[in-house]
């Protein structure tokens, strides 16, 4: 059996929403260089929805994989909404993921959570 | 689909010659090799002729060689072996920063039973330090365990001059892990001075499943299996003929074949260690330059991580493998990188190529041809690459900064929840 599930292998090779948002309304970052995974989040929302999501992750295939995931899982959902999607949802929409990469569905949703975070307190300023 | 294996210090493809040599032992020679009746003495006679043909690739008498299953079980029965045999001598071992988890963990198990143990340290390029050995030298030191070739970033030492300083400043025993080294370069038991030393067919084009020791005459050894009689008394079981007779067979071939073999497949690193860093920015060569293994290409890849390296170079047939973090089961950047002190963050990027005899110019220009693409793809999707174009600096990581949110720094792990 292959080491990473045939999706997590097609969000690897073919990650959706890679890239930055210019003036992006929240940005979230998780990670560090040293532990090899690193991920940086960007949210456009409008009228409580997320309306786009960009990332940029260095990592390994899993973490590049949870980060096209929840990418997409986010797209479209309420600020509420986003906030309660678990890693393990991340794993689940993946088609589950090798027991010592689960790690990286964590980082996955906390970057996200992060950047609309970020949102939220700048909303409250 | 292409198929270009480049992880041959995991395992080699077997020599067909080596396989012609296994076949009779499976079907029509299956007799115990410790029965005296003719079908066992055919066996008998297949484990003696591989043992001369393993004792003369070394420079050693058969009755030096104790077959084994595997390069771990040899490193276990030297370190634990010797050690206990000499425990009334002393107490005191010292192993190399970057030996095989064969070997550490040999020695970290010899702890439990009592023993001190002693990392020698490696420079930046892997060389073991010479002065720093001769300092951790003690009048109880009993055996010093140092690799002939490191696998990983392909540092050969000089295992005479290091065998010279412990015997002139200790009278500890000396075993080399000598598994790369053995049917790569010129590798002579009397002459390194060595007292044990290990091989295993698995990386030298013959088969899983057959390994030796060699132990010098006269120095005592304690089974860590025990049972029967075979191997001298000193390896119980028994003995796996066919992978042995692939096994004599590989290194007859070996002896052969080391200069040729060398020759071509050094030329081939020596393309992709010259032509890679011309292709692509921010990588950097680890391991030693000269006393290099012919086979080892070992770059850190700035700005992207190992295994995505891995994994999108096996999309294109391509394999390899990486000492980064997430590549290891455990979690952790190579204990080798790490001794060496490559900086943290950009070891994660390491990828490392290791030919074989049957690589080929045409595989290596399609690797040179692919890997740049590959890098740029996922430096694409780096954060730590587009902070460095924005700012022209490093993304500063590590403790106290805000990139060390929830991480633990000693394995960056979080606890699943």
């Amino acid at each position: 059996m292959a080491f990473y599930s045939e999706k997590v292998m097609d969000h690897f090779a073919n990650p959706r929403n890679v890239g930055e948002i210019e003036n992006a309304d929240g940005v979230g970052e998780v990670g560090n260089p040293v532990c090899g995974d690193m991920m940086t989040f960007y949210v456009k929302i409008k009228d409580d929805k997320v309306e786009d999501v960009k990332f940029k992750t260095f990592g390994c295939g899993a973490a590049i994989a949870v980060s096209s995931m929840v990418s997409e899982m986010a797209i479209g959902k309420t600020v509420d909404e986003v906030m309660n999607i678990t890693n393990a949802d991340v794993a689940k929409e993946l088609g589950g993921l090798p027991p010592n990469k689960m790690h990286c569905s964590n980082l996955g949703a906390d970057a996200l959570h992060r950047a609309v975070e970020n949102y939220k307190s700048k909303q409250g300023k | 689909m292409k198929r270009i294996y480049l992880d041959n210090q995991s395992n080699t493809k077997l020599d067909r010659r080596a396989f012609e040599a296994m076949l009779p032992y499976f079907e029509e020679c299956y007799g115990n090799p410790q029965s005296i009746y003719s079908l066992g003495a055919v066996s008998k006679d297949a484990l003696e002729e591989a043992r001369k043909d393993v004792a003369n690739l070394i420079g050693a008498h058969p009755e030096e060689i104790i077959f084994t299953s595997c390069a771990s079980e040899s490193n276990n029965l030297a370190v634990k072996g010797l050690a206990q045999a000499l425990k009334s001598k002393g107490r005191h071992i010292i192993a190399s920063a970057i030996e095989h988890f064969s070997v550490l963990n040999s020695a970290k198990r010899l702890e439990k039973e009592g023993f001190e143990v002693s990392y020698a340290p490696v420079d930046s390029k892997g060389n073991v330090d010479k002065d720093e050995l001769k300092k951790l030298l003690r009048k109880d030191t009993i055996l010093v365990s140092i690799q002939h070739a490191n696998p990983e970033v392909g540092t050969i030492q000089n295992i005479k001059e290091l065998v010279s300083i412990v015997k002139e400043n200790s009278a500890a025993l000396f075993h080399t892990d000598a598994v790369c080294a053995c049917g790569v370069i010129d590798v002579n038991v009397v002459d390194l001075g060595v007292d044990a030393l290990t091989l295993a067919a698995s990386v030298m084009y013959g088969p899983k499943g057959a390994a030796a020791l060699f132990v010098k005459k006269g120095v005592k050894i304690i089974p860590q299996t025990d049972g029967g009689v075979q191997e001298f008394s000193k390896r119980a079981g028994t003995e796996n003929v066919p992978a042995i007779a692939g096994f004599g067979q590989a290194c007859k071939i070996a002896a052969r074949e080391l200069e040729s073999n060398a020759a071509h497949i050094q030329k081939l690193r020596d393309k992709l260690i010259k032509e890679l860093p011309e292709k692509i920015e921010h990588i950097y060569l680890n391991g030693a330059v000269s006393n290099r293994l012919a086979g080892n290409v070992n770059f850190s890849v700035e700005f992207v991580e190992g295994e995505a390296l891995f994994l999108l170079l096996d999309a294109k047939g391509i394999m390899a493998a990486s000492g980064s973090a997430c590549a290891n089961k455990n979690l952790k950047l190579s204990h080798v990188l790490a001794a060496m002190n490559v900086d943290v963050a950009v070891g994660q990027g390491s990828i490392l190529f290791t030919l074989s005899k049957y690589n080929t110019q045409e595989e290596i220009d399609y690797v040179l041809n692919e890997f740049p693409a590959i890098v740029q793809k996922l430096r694409d999707m780096s954060p730590l690459y587009s902070h460095f174009l924005k700012t022209g600096e490093r993304k500063i990581a590590g403790p106290g900064t805000d990139y060390d949110h929830d991480h633990d720094n000693d394995h960056c792990q979080i606890e699943n929840s």
